[in-house]
């Protein structure tokens, strides 16, 4: 009895030092379960893209293939011109990018100088305007003047996506700015222009790199203009993905490639734009 | 305030910042403003593409109002953005919650957890839709591994909204954590410290302090997704097309029918416009929303 009256306090303190271990399990546990099921889907994408034909439609599914193969995205870029679809993506969303930069840019600088903010409410505006509202006239549009199926419709359709982005960052980056340095160079005779040339433009550079990327990756990204207005040879890649699944119904192995092939830049800009 | 004595040196300038401004309002004009204006024109005209159209007044708004199937539409829409709100918004709070704390790979981790954000929609939906599969897919697979009955997952009426729902979860959790997580960078240390003292619960300081320190934040969160569930097409056209029948068919996906199957452009553009409505009265909200937490 005078053993265990005098051994309280090192016994509670275990008892203390056991349950800050089970809190920690617990907690690698929540993580666990938070964060499996972003990564389980990436890899069962890329598992079902290097599997054969047969394994990937075996039952219970295999998870890690016997025998990996390329083969599924030979097929893709040979039978379904993957690689013409990957350069008109390029080709679209690299215009439309560069077109709302060069608008963009400057109108940014004037908003947050001026402070018109009625302007970033007409673009707050325009960003919740569901795709398809857009579609319908610019389509009508289009086809009055023969534009449908060309790549040149597609870049004009995807600034509706990218210059609300680019304005819209451009002109929250640019407020963050310090005007002392701009106001200096305004006194010492400088233009406006000289103002934003060689003072402010510089200094926005981190800025330009976000909205660029993410410009580039909300265009790329977008399915329904590209399925609306290409043709055959105009598709952009998500279309062009979209009719792999159309043509080859149960055609896993080369679904998935298609799928990893359109979404893999897109990973790669997110990991710079994290850096 | 120097510049009050030069006034017409800052007119001037602002003139000149218009000129910068000017650009971009020529091409926001003619692909945002242009649009908006031959839709709400368009709506007025029973117009099909190829053939001529007829000045009908609001008979494509009446026609809707007694639609059927559009009314139909909304309440799909409103079921699947619900949910799609509900959810990631309480998983978003409880993945940012764990983010807020110091742990080893933290960084790596919330890379990865942030990734399903930035994927093509139309990538994931094919993914998904080889994963709903009943027969072959993993999900009834994994379902088997705990003792569960199979589910036809978007084949079956009932189940199609949950399961697109399930995706639209997983695809936009991240964003809402991503969120809530900048409100909880920003929150005060000494409230936290002056209630310990008094002996206050983990719960309590979540519930008490955390909670409505946050609470704007939640609220843009909710804004967001509310307007991105609302205009939800990729996946929902991809996976189920509106199906099995029209059991997920919502607001976004009757309009692509409307316009790009049946090229029925005035009525197409009088959904347009009731759609605009709803998202409209949702934007400001938003900048209401804004304006009172001064969230920037």
């Amino acid at each position: 009895m005078d053993v265990t009256a005098a051994l309280p306090l090192p016994a509670s303190a275990r008892r203390t030092r056991l349950r800050r271990g089970w809190r920690k399990v617990g907690f690698a546990i929540s993580v666990a379960i938070i964060v499996s099921p972003a990564i389980l889907v990436f890899l069962w994408m890329l598992s079902l893209s290097i599997k054969t034909e047969v394994e990937s439609t075996a039952y219970p599914p295999v998870f890690i293939p016997d025998a990996p193969t390329l083969h599924n995205f030979v097929q893709v870029f040979a039978e379904n011109s993957m690689g013409l679809y990957f350069w008109n993506s390029i080709v679209v969303s690299g215009l439309a990018t560069l077109v709302a930069l060069v608008v963009g840019i400057p109108a940014g600088y004037g908003i947050a100088r001026a402070q018109a903010h009625k302007l970033t409410v007409l673009i707050l505006i325009a960003r919740m305007t569901p795709a398809l509202s857009y579609l319908i006239p610019l389509f009508t549009v289009f086809q009055l003047l023969g534009l449908n199926n060309t790549l040149t419709a597609l870049v004009i359709t995807h600034l509706v996506i990218t210059v609300p982005i680019v304005v819209y960052i451009m002109a929250g980056h640019f407020e963050t700015l310090p005007k002392e340095l701009e106001e200096a160079a305004l006194i010492d005779g400088g233009s406006v222009w000289t103002a934003f040339r060689y003072v402010a433009l510089p200094l926005a550079r981190p800025g330009i790199i976000v909205g660029t990327i993410l410009a580039f990756i909300f265009s790329w990204n977008n399915f329904v203009f590209g399925a609306v207005l290409a043709g055959r040879a105009t598709r952009t890649l998500p279309a062009a993905v979209y009719n792999v699944l159309t043509f080859e119904q149960l055609a896993w192995g080369p679904l998935a490639a298609a799928a990893l092939v359109v979404t893999v830049p897109v990973l790669l800009l997110t990991i710079v734009i994290q850096k | 305030m120097a510049a009050v004595a030069h006034p017409g040196f800052l007119a001037r300038r602002h003139r000149s910042y218009y000129l910068f401004i000017a650009p971009a309002l020529i091409v926001i004009g003619a692909v945002i403003i242009f649009p908006w204006l031959f839709t709400v024109w368009m709506s007025l005209f029973d117009w099909t593409i190829g053939s001529v159209a007829h000045f009908v007044g609001l008979a494509n708004y009446v026609g809707l109002a007694t639609n059927q199937r559009f009314i139909e539409s909304i309440v799909h829409t409103f079921y699947f953005t619900a949910l799609a709100v509900v959810v990631p918004l309480i998983l978003g709070l409880v993945a940012a919650l764990i983010f807020h704390r110091e742990f080893p790979f933290r960084g790596l981790l919330r890379g990865i957890f942030t990734m399903p954000m930035m994927a093509t929609p139309v990538a994931v939906a094919l993914v998904w839709t080889m994963m709903f599969h009943p027969q072959q897919g993993v999900l009834n697979y994994l379902l088997s591994l705990v003792g569960l009955p199979a589910s036809l997952w978007v084949y079956s009426p009932t189940w199609v909204i949950p399961s697109l729902v399930l995706v639209e979860i997983w695809h936009w959790t991240p964003l809402v954590m991503l969120i809530i997580l900048g409100g909880l960078a920003a929150l005060p240390t000494e409230p936290y410290e002056s209630a310990r003292l008094d002996g206050a619960s983990e719960w309590q300081l979540f519930r008490y302090i955390t909670l409505p320190l946050i609470a704007p934040f939640l609220v843009v969160a909710a804004v967001i997704r509310t307007i991105d569930a609302l205009k939800a097409f990729d996946t929902i056209y991809v996976i189920s097309q509106g199906g099995p029948g029209t059991a997920s068919e919502t607001i976004n996906l009757y309009l692509y029918l409307q316009a790009f199957a049946f090229y029925n452009v005035g009525n197409a553009s009088a959904v347009v416009v009731v759609f605009f409505a709803i998202i409209l009265a949702l934007a400001l909200l938003l900048l209401y929303v804004r304006q009172r937490a001064r969230w920037t």
